[in-house]
């Protein structure tokens, strides 16, 4: 255990080093800012000009899902390209030779990298997502439904993907993975919009590569899972935007997405201390 | 439970269908300096990686400390320094070779107080808060060497460990595995810098295509014939002829004698002999076939691997 926590650490001190993190940060307050200021001229907007307050709450509610949705990216992208080097890079430069001969297993040294990860992505996923609930509870007094379990599930997409680039990390170089990665990140995306456009449009074959597309990447169902979740029913009916409840993933989707998950993370460790440095 | 720390038999190694070590046999005593030899592409650096655990070996089995290759445990007990050592290179070397320490298992009791110790046998104090992205080649590899000392091994795999220093830095080394020898660890190293091995190891072993294919102990006095060389002045043809009667054979070029004895015990009566004839002795030399013409004689013509 100690072992364990040693390697998370340094790995959570290394990851904190990357300036892609700072940049990453940086992004998110500047679109923060950005949303800020939207948020604020809607409201502007709103003044002096009759309305009935549930228009009212749904454009400020739409506004306030946009501003999760760039937060969701974001924290996805980053996740990514944050980790992508930490297997396949230190494998290619031989710098994992030098903890691999430590008295650590393999499994261990994987686990510890991937807990210092998870860390650092769970303190950015918090920042990020609070920091727009807060402006929007500032700007509109909108505040998403089961902020909780919404915030826990973009955390959730962030940790598929991150065992996705820990997997191919044991495969490939670095920029592979990161290809390999985020084109998988592309085909939940596409599955996504797939799915949602079978639902207004009732097409079964859609509806098919829709699923299968999740099922190859299950990330981009787990976002419009907390998009479901954040939302009033009401308001989630009404438009045709990633955020729609149009074609909800169940919790069996959330389920299968966790097995997933624990199945890549297993797969991911198997190759590490198969294979040679 | 075997006596060796180092005891493998017919390691074999095949990425896809290249053999990279046909079959390792290898048996390391306790306490020596041990040089490992070989051309580019004999399969040195695989055989290491073998021996460590980084590398799964295809066929074949092996002991390092008693215990199986690859056993976690153990390694507590071993150091490496990597060829081309790299780590992190925004920690500072004391934060470098205190996070090696702990993961050595070095407990946290005194970890400070050793960290600085070794550092300073490697001549790293001045430098020791300095980030190891600003180091050279050659402080980096005492960086590296204290990472693989500073939890006192009973192994040490050097892989190439004087490779960027200067003589001042070579001859710390030197020093460093003597003592390590001294205090009972085993050093096994892999070097191209035959003059190094030559000077610091008491066993090499040579391998080429993956099997050992020449052992030569270095540190053992000559049993057999003995050469040397004598520089003497009035060497006259009565006080040759001493010589060659005790010698299998003898040359004369100028005083600058070449001597073969058929044992080392009759040195002293040759040069009773030659003093008695009345020739002026300045130096005896005894002779050793250098290391590189050895390693030249077995490994054959250059490659070009």
């Amino acid at each position: 255990m100690r072992e364990l926590l040693l390697i998370a650490g340094i790995t959570l001190r290394e990851a904190a080093r990357r300036r892609i993190l700072w940049v990453a940060l940086a992004c998110a307050a500047i679109l923060l800012a950005i949303f800020a200021i939207a948020l604020r001229l809607q409201v502007l907007q709103f003044h002096g000009r009759p309305m009935s307050p549930f228009v009212r709450y749904q454009v400020e509610s739409g506004m306030l899902m946009i501003g999760l949705y760039t937060c969701d990216l974001l924290a996805v992208v980053m996740t990514i390209l944050t980790s992508i080097d930490t297997i396949a890079g230190e494998i290619g430069s031989g710098t994992v030779q030098a903890i691999a001969t430590k008295p650590i297993a393999r499994w261990q040294l994987m686990l510890g990298k991937f807990i210092g990860f998870a860390c650092m992505i769970a303190v950015y996923v918090a920042l990020t997502f609070a920091g727009t609930v807060a402006v929007s509870h500032a700007i509109t007094g909108v505040m998403p439904e089961h902020a909780v379990l919404g915030a826990l599930l973009i955390f959730f997409e962030c940790m598929v993907a991150l065992s996705l680039t820990f997997f191919f990390g044991t495969w490939f170089s670095t920029l592979t993975t990161g290809v390999v990665v985020l084109g998988l990140q592309a085909v939940a995306f596409m599955g996504g919009w797939l799915e949602q456009v079978s639902g207004f449009s009732q097409a079964p074959q859609i509806i098919t590569v829709g699923i299968w597309s999740s099922l190859i990447m299950p990330a981009e169902s787990l976002w419009r899972r907390a998009a479901f979740v954040m939302q009033t029913p009401l308001a989630g009916s009404l438009s045709f935007s990633p955020f729609a409840n149009v074609s909800i993933p169940s919790g069996v989707a959330v389920g299968y997405a966790g097995l997933y998950f624990v199945v890549v993370l297993a797969l991911a460790v198997w190759r590490f201390r198969e294979r040679d440095f | 439970m075997s006596d060796f720390v180092i005891d493998t038999r017919v390691l074999r190694k095949e990425f896809g269908r290249t053999v990279a070590v046909k079959g390792l046999t290898l048996q390391v005593p306790r306490g020596e300096i041990f040089g490992f030899l070989g051309p580019n592409g004999a399969g040195k650096s695989t055989s290491i990686k073998m021996l460590l655990g980084l590398v799964h070996p295809t066929s074949g089995q092996g002991t390092l400390l008693g215990a199986p290759l690859g056993d976690v445990a153990t390694r507590s007990r071993i150091g490496f320094l990597p060829e081309d050592f790299r780590f992190y290179d925004w920690l500072t070397a004391s934060e470098l070779v205190a996070l090696h320490a702990r993961l050595a298992g070095v407990p946290d009791d005194g970890l400070l107080r050793r960290v600085h110790e070794v550092l300073d046998l490697v001549g790293l104090t001045p430098h020791r808060d300095r980030r190891v992205r600003t180091f050279s080649k050659g402080m980096l590899q005492r960086a590296g060497l204290a990472q693989a000392l500073v939890h006192e091994p009973d192994v040490i795999f050097l892989d190439e460990p004087t490779s960027g220093l200067d003589p001042l830095g070579r001859r710390m080394v030197r020093d460093i595995l003597r003592a390590q020898r001294e205090r009972g660890a085993t050093v096994f190293l892999n070097s191209h810098l035959l003059g190094e091995i030559e000077i610091t190891c008491d066993r090499v072993v040579f391998i080429r295509d993956g099997e050992v294919v020449a052992a030569k102990e270095l540190s053992a006095e000559p049993q057999a014939e003995t050469r040397v060389r004598i520089r003497a002045e009035n060497v006259t043809p009565e006080a040759f002829a001493v010589v060659e009667r005790s010698s299998v054979s003898a040359t004369n070029d100028a005083g600058d004698l070449v001597l073969a004895l058929a044992a080392r015990e009759q040195l002293p009566a040759v040069i009773g002999g030659l003093v008695t004839a009345g020739a002026r002795i300045y130096e005896v030399t005894p002779l050793r076939e250098p290391l590189e013409e050895l390693f030249v004689r077995i490994m054959g013509e250059d490659r070009g691997l």
